[in-house]
């Protein structure tokens, strides 16, 4: 047999060895993980309230007891300048400003809440996944440049970033609001990638990969990217809490969606504002809905965190 | 030590030129143009051209970048657009609001978040520990400025406690010296002057303060935590020191460090807490011009206002990394 066949069988059989590993190895140390995480009361917490605002966005239509858009004579009548009915015959929450039903409203405001976070998250993890990965693959003067970006984002205030972004826009509409919330996420997710990633570069697997002659993307995609992804998707399941809490803050400012036919919470909350002292609970539930919210979000991201921490292995 | 100082003030520059120059895209940018946005509904042919001309937006670019940045470094930041007054004027009023809010704000994070920090880590697994740390993940889930109006509805609103918007009662007629009004009333012995705009003060920076209370916190205890597992405390306990010794000199300093290091950074994002909470309670600091600024489009004041957060920002982070390695003699080593 030749040095080079012996090489070439080597290699393949590491190949194979790294993807076995990735595979039963990667598997166990996720499912260790998972393991603490079911075994975690603060993660089933999390878990269940997640799944319930799922569930709600989801068969919104069939619990929605009205229509959410539509203003119902018989709510109107009941309303004047002062007062606006906190409940009514067949309208268990009563009224909201304009006389729609505002348990339908809040019903289908976890579907608008629940995509604007879900995008804007996913938006940012993609753009910091790609600007991250990059950064941590090249290393060098890419890696400079595309930092040093990161470090310009961050040199402001993430909410002000999201606001002036926001405030860019002629004419604010839910894309605007996704886009300036997703923009502050980025920088995030790319440094958190490219320290891992780097931490990677130098680590053994990767240097026996590299010695054996591995292809250099294969290094970064089989053996690089699939470890160092467990921070990205813990601060992922964060970035969702505060998507949500950001996009609220920027629909207060009235930097959010103009259609207020839609229903959103951020949006409701906003509105609500103006209608405090004729009644409150206009502001109540839907602020009430979305501390819920960002609650399971932190706390599953939270005890992610914590089960994958290497310092809780046992 | 000099020359990580240097380094660092170099990045920082370097940084904030980064921004100068996408700040001024940003304004080169505004839906329509500056002359428009500036115009509003006035808005002609001649009218735009002639507003280019006198503005020099019809020179080449890097001129105008050269006189733009210029006039910022110079302080002239124009004239705003909603209250026809100079950009830096307005600052200069609304800066020491901000500043006095943060910092009540913030002292009252650090006065209540480190002892509490402290405790949790002491009582780590018992029920206090889950009640501190279920506590801290509710206050970063509610919205600043809906905790802010409940404050103002409950306290100032229907119990009348204290004063639910604004920095100072107009009928007080205070000299103002420096803007900062608790201290203007100290300083021209107008006590109860003083007073009043501390009561201004306390419902906004409760509710300022509640984001960083919860993410101090969470660092005490951890850091605390981490260096109650440290070889030197278990031998300084078999050394058989007084407890009390034990707690403040080997556990609270050490574990003191990364609680700096998250105060620092709070301080920036206090800026941006600033600006819900100044708009519920309409207390006209910084945040509150930034919020009318965006109702108003008023894009002068919005980018004067972005800059001095930047600048603001990274200074800090700057001033708490040095400081840290001051405290630290570990990470001066390196």
């Amino acid at each position: 047999m030749t040095l080079g066949a012996l090489t070439e069988r080597k290699q393949d059989r590491l190949d194979r060895l790294a993807a076995a590993s990735a595979e039963s190895g990667g598997a166990s140390l996720l499912m260790d993980a998972l393991r603490r995480l079911v075994r975690s009361p603060v993660a089933i917490v999390g878990g269940a309230i997640i799944a319930a605002f799922v569930l709600l966005a989801a068969f919104a239509p069939l619990l929605a007891p009205h229509d959410p858009g539509v203003r119902y004579d018989e709510l109107i009548d009941l309303g004047t300048a002062s007062h606006i009915p906190d409940h009514a015959p067949g309208f268990p929450l009563g009224a909201d400003n304009l006389g729609r039903d505002l348990l339908s409203r809040l019903i289908y405001g976890s579907r608008q809440t629940l995509f604007v976070g879900v995008a804007a998250t996913l938006m940012g993890l993609f753009v910091g996944v790609v600007l991250g990965g990059i950064a941590g693959a090249l290393g060098g003067w890419v890696d400079a440049v595309l930092m040093r970006l990161t470090d310009v984002m961050l040199a402001i205030p993430s909410l002000l970033l999201a606001i002036s972004l926001a405030a860019l826009a002629s004419r604010p509409n839910q894309w605007t609001v996704i886009i300036a919330v997703a923009t502050i996420a980025v920088p995030i997710f790319a440094r958190l990638l490219r320290g891992s990633m780097l931490a990677q570069r130098e680590s053994d697997h990767v240097l026996a990969a590299r010695a054996l002659g591995v292809r250099e993307h294969t290094i970064v995609l089989r053996h690089m990217l699939p470890n160092a992804m467990s921070p990205v998707l813990v601060q992922a399941t964060l970035t969702l809490a505060v998507a949500i809490l950001d996009a609220a803050a920027l629909s207060f400012l009235g930097l959010g969606d103009q259609d207020t036919h839609r229903a959103e919470w951020g949006l409701m909350l906003g509105e609500a504002q103006r209608y405090l002292d004729v009644r409150p609970g206009l502001a109540i539930y839907p602020a009430v809905a979305i501390v819920i919210v960002a609650l399971g979000f932190t706390l599953l991201g939270e005890s992610m965190r914590e089960a994958l921490d290497p310092k809780n292995r046992r | 030590m000099l020359r990580v100082v240097v380094r660092r003030l170099l990045q920082m520059v370097l940084t904030l030129f980064a921004l100068s120059v996408l700040m001024f895209a940003w304004l080169r940018n505004l839906p329509g143009g500056p002359a428009i946005a500036m115009l509003g509904e006035r808005a002609t042919p001649e009218r735009v051209a002639a507003l280019n001309h006198v503005f020099g937006y019809d020179q080449p670019v890097w001129v105008q970048y050269g006189r733009w940045l210029g006039r910022m470094l110079t302080g002239d930041f124009g004239t705003s657009t909603s209250s026809k007054m100079a950009v830096a004027r307005e600052l200069s009023q609304a800066f020491p609001g901000t500043i006095e809010l943060s910092f009540f704000a913030l002292a009252f994070a650090v006065a209540l978040g480190v002892p509490l920090g402290y405790i949790a880590a002491r009582y780590q697994g018992r029920p206090l520990d889950s009640g501190v740390i279920i506590g801290t993940l509710v206050g970063v889930s509610v919205p600043v400025f809906f905790l802010g109006y409940l404050l103002k509805a409950g306290v100032a609103v229907r119990l009348g406690w204290l004063p639910p918007s604004g920095r100072q009662s107009a009928a007080l007629d205070a000299t103002h010296v420096t803007n900062f009004f608790v201290l203007d009333g100290l300083l021209t012995r107008e006590w109860d002057a003083a007073a009043d705009a501390f009561m201004h003060l306390l419902l906004p920076a409760l509710a300022l303060g509640t984001i960083p209370l919860a993410v101090i916190v969470r660092i005490t205890r951890a850091s605390v935590l981490d260096v109650l597992n440290e070889d030197y405390v278990r031998t300084a306990e078999a050394k058989g020191l007084r407890r009390q010794t034990i707690r403040t000199r080997h556990v609270l300093r050490n574990a003191l460090l990364p609680v700096v290091t998250a105060i620092g950074l709070q301080i920036g994002l206090l800026l941006a807490g600033a600006v819900l909470t100044e708009t519920v309670f309409v207390f006209r600091g910084v945040g509150w011009l930034l919020a009318d600024g965006i109702q108003e489009r008023d894009y002068a004041r919005l980018q004067a206002i972005i800059l001095l957060a930047a600048v603001v920002y990274v200074f800090v982070n700057l001033i708490v990394d040095l400081s840290y390695a001051l405290i630290d003699p570990r990470v001066r080593v390196k």
